[in-house]
């Protein structure tokens, strides 16, 4: 075994483990980072296949980003995990035969799988050559000159998503008091204050 | 000799050694860092700051450093012990890692990464951990505040830093500390350099740095009049010491990335100066004065100007910027003034 190979089993066992864990953990605290380290590994993994710009990606984006706000939820959830457990129990039948289900449906794609005798051919031939480019450059073309239209609608369906997701939860609620930025900002002193004169021992 | 160096466990010994090498240089200049910052904020006070251990008070940090090590380390009741003690293991460990890719000078460098900024900035993105898992490992309400409040802030700048990054990138052609260097290398010294055509960023840069690394006036995890010192309150002796000194690298990170991405690195400001490791430190030393001065003579910003700033004045400025750098570049004006890069190659 190299040393690719001794790094890669490593990452594969702590994946693995740390996946189990977020599903066993009982404070979903640990999970989340349990979910952080899963992602990290799969980063290092990135890098051992020489993708060095999606593993750098993926940490800034899942990590730095995604899972921050996952946690910044879940410490402020305050859910009595012992009571959805029991409610949870009574779902159990129903759900291990939909996972059973699912296994089957999995297990018979894998049995029955098979590649078309030019997959890989036509896969290699849009990439331009490896080793020519650096694989930011090479997904730079591909995303950007290649395949351009497909990601700008791909762009285009996201910002629809979230200008949705925006709308759906902004409320304008009329009977509170705002805060009016400029108006703060443009008060100044003269405006603010009052200067009085007060003689000694008299007060206003 | 020769031929031992070139086996496995010889390269094993020479990269250990200057893994060593980067750790002591971040080590011995945190000591003095840490004294510079409290001598000069006590110099803007009129104070005389530290000046009994050692001459001029120069061993001050190293005693500190011993106190919070022989200290006896607190862990609060109902505190999650894993987590709590993993928190300034984080915030330490991640600090110093991202000096693995920082060049002192030409090849000088622990790892030649193609994407090097890109790394610097995941493990940036990383130090929030650090302090949302000290937060609310406490079990207490002014800590997990602070990190709720860190959380939320460091994400912000997170967002600025990154679009102005981009548009050195843009710039540069490459995501190699190496290679933005060597763009900013030309016969003018100091005026080929990025923060010329870069320059409402430089600004935008090191503000957006203050915030990222929770300094002054951006503290508010910390913030000591109202959440007693946020998520560092239950921390005490060498945790608290790891907390710490996280910070203070984090800090001088951020001012080797300024004087790596606008000010040129290594390369001599004077065509008739030869560059060096030293041009390197010696800015880098001036942009931590600017940090310690913005500390002693700002004041503390509130948390809803603060969001402000990130979200409505930052975002779109440095958005805008990589659109118009992007076509500054494309489009050559005033010849390679903004696109350094090399066609092609």
């Amino acid at each position: 075994m190299s040393a690719a190979d001794i790094t890669f089993y490593c990452f594969a066992v702590v994946v693995v483990t740390a996946g189990l864990f977020v599903v066993v953990s009982r404070n979903p605290v640990h999970s989340v980072l349990w979910l952080i380290l899963a992602f990290f590994t799969s980063a290092g993994m990135f890098v051992l296949l020489g993708a060095e710009f999606v593993a750098m990606l993926l940490v800034i984006v899942y990590v730095g980003a995604v899972a921050v706000l996952f946690l910044f939820v879940v410490m402020m959830l305050d859910v009595d995990f012992a009571e959805l457990k029991a409610e949870m129990a009574q779902y159990v039948p129903v759900a291990s035969v939909i996972g059973l289900v699912l296994l089957m449906q999995l297990g018979m794609v894998f049995g029955t799988w098979t590649f078309a005798d030019d997959a890989m051919a036509m896969r290699g031939a849009v990439a331009p050559p490896p080793g020519e480019v650096h694989n930011t450059a090479a997904l730079g073309l591909l995303v950007y000159d290649k395949y351009f239209p497909l990601f700008q609608i791909a762009g285009l369906i996201l910002l629809v998503a979230m200008v949705g997701a925006i709308v759906l939860t902004l409320r304008h609620r009329t009977d509170i008091k705002r805060q009016d930025i400029l108006a703060q900002i443009y008060r100044d002193p003269a405006k603010a204050m009052e200067l009085k004169d007060v003689k000694p021992g008299q007060g206003l | 000799m020769a031929a031992f160096l070139n086996t496995g466990l010889g390269i094993f010994i020479i990269v250990a050694l200057q893994c060593m090498l980067v750790i002591g240089f971040v080590m011995v200049s945190l000591l003095f860092l840490v004294y510079g910052d409290r001598k000069i904020w006590a110099a803007v006070q009129m104070r005389r700051g530290p000046n009994v251990v050692g001459a001029f008070g120069l061993l001050q940090t190293v005693a500190d450093a011993l106190k919070y090590i022989v200290k006896e380390i607190v862990v609060p009741a109902g505190a999650d012990k894993t987590v709590f003690m993993l928190a300034p293991l984080t915030s330490f460990v991640l600090a110093i890692i991202a000096w693995a890719v920082i060049p002192f000078n030409d090849t000088w460098v622990l790892a030649d990464l193609n994407v090097a900024i890109l790394y610097v900035f995941a493990i940036s993105s990383l130090e929030v951990y650090g302090v949302i898992m000290g937060g609310w490992a406490s079990n207490s309400k002014y800590p997990f505040l602070g990190s709720l409040r860190s959380a939320a802030q460091m994400i912000s700048y997170e967002v600025s830093i990154g679009l102005i990054i981009i548009g050195v990138i843009i710039s540069t052609g490459s995501l190699n500390f190496g290679d933005i260097v060597r763009a900013q290398d030309g016969n003018l010294g100091l005026l080929n350099w990025y923060w010329l055509p870069h320059l409402p960023m430089v600004f935008l840069f090191f503000i957006s740095a203050l915030a990222e690394t929770n300094r002054p006036p951006f503290d508010l995890p910390e913030a000591e009049s109202e959440l007693v010192a946020g998520y560092q309150v239950e921390y005490s002796s060498t945790p608290f010491l790891l907390f710490m000194a996280g910070e203070y690298i984090a800090i001088f990170l951020m001012c080797a990335l300024i004087t790596l991405l606008f000010f040129g690195g290594w390369l001599s400001p004077f065509p008739f100066l030869p560059d060096g490791a030293l041009w390197m430190v010696a800015k880098m030393a001036v942009f931590f004065f600017m940090f310690a001065m913005v500390k002693a003579i700002v004041p503390r910003f509130r948390y809803d100007q603060l969001m402000r700033l990130g979200w409505k004045v930052f975002l779109p400025m440095s958005l805008a910027w990589v659109v118009i750098v992007a076509f500054l570049a494309k489009f050559e004006v005033l010849g390679a003034f903004w696109a350094r890069y090399t066609l092609g190659a």
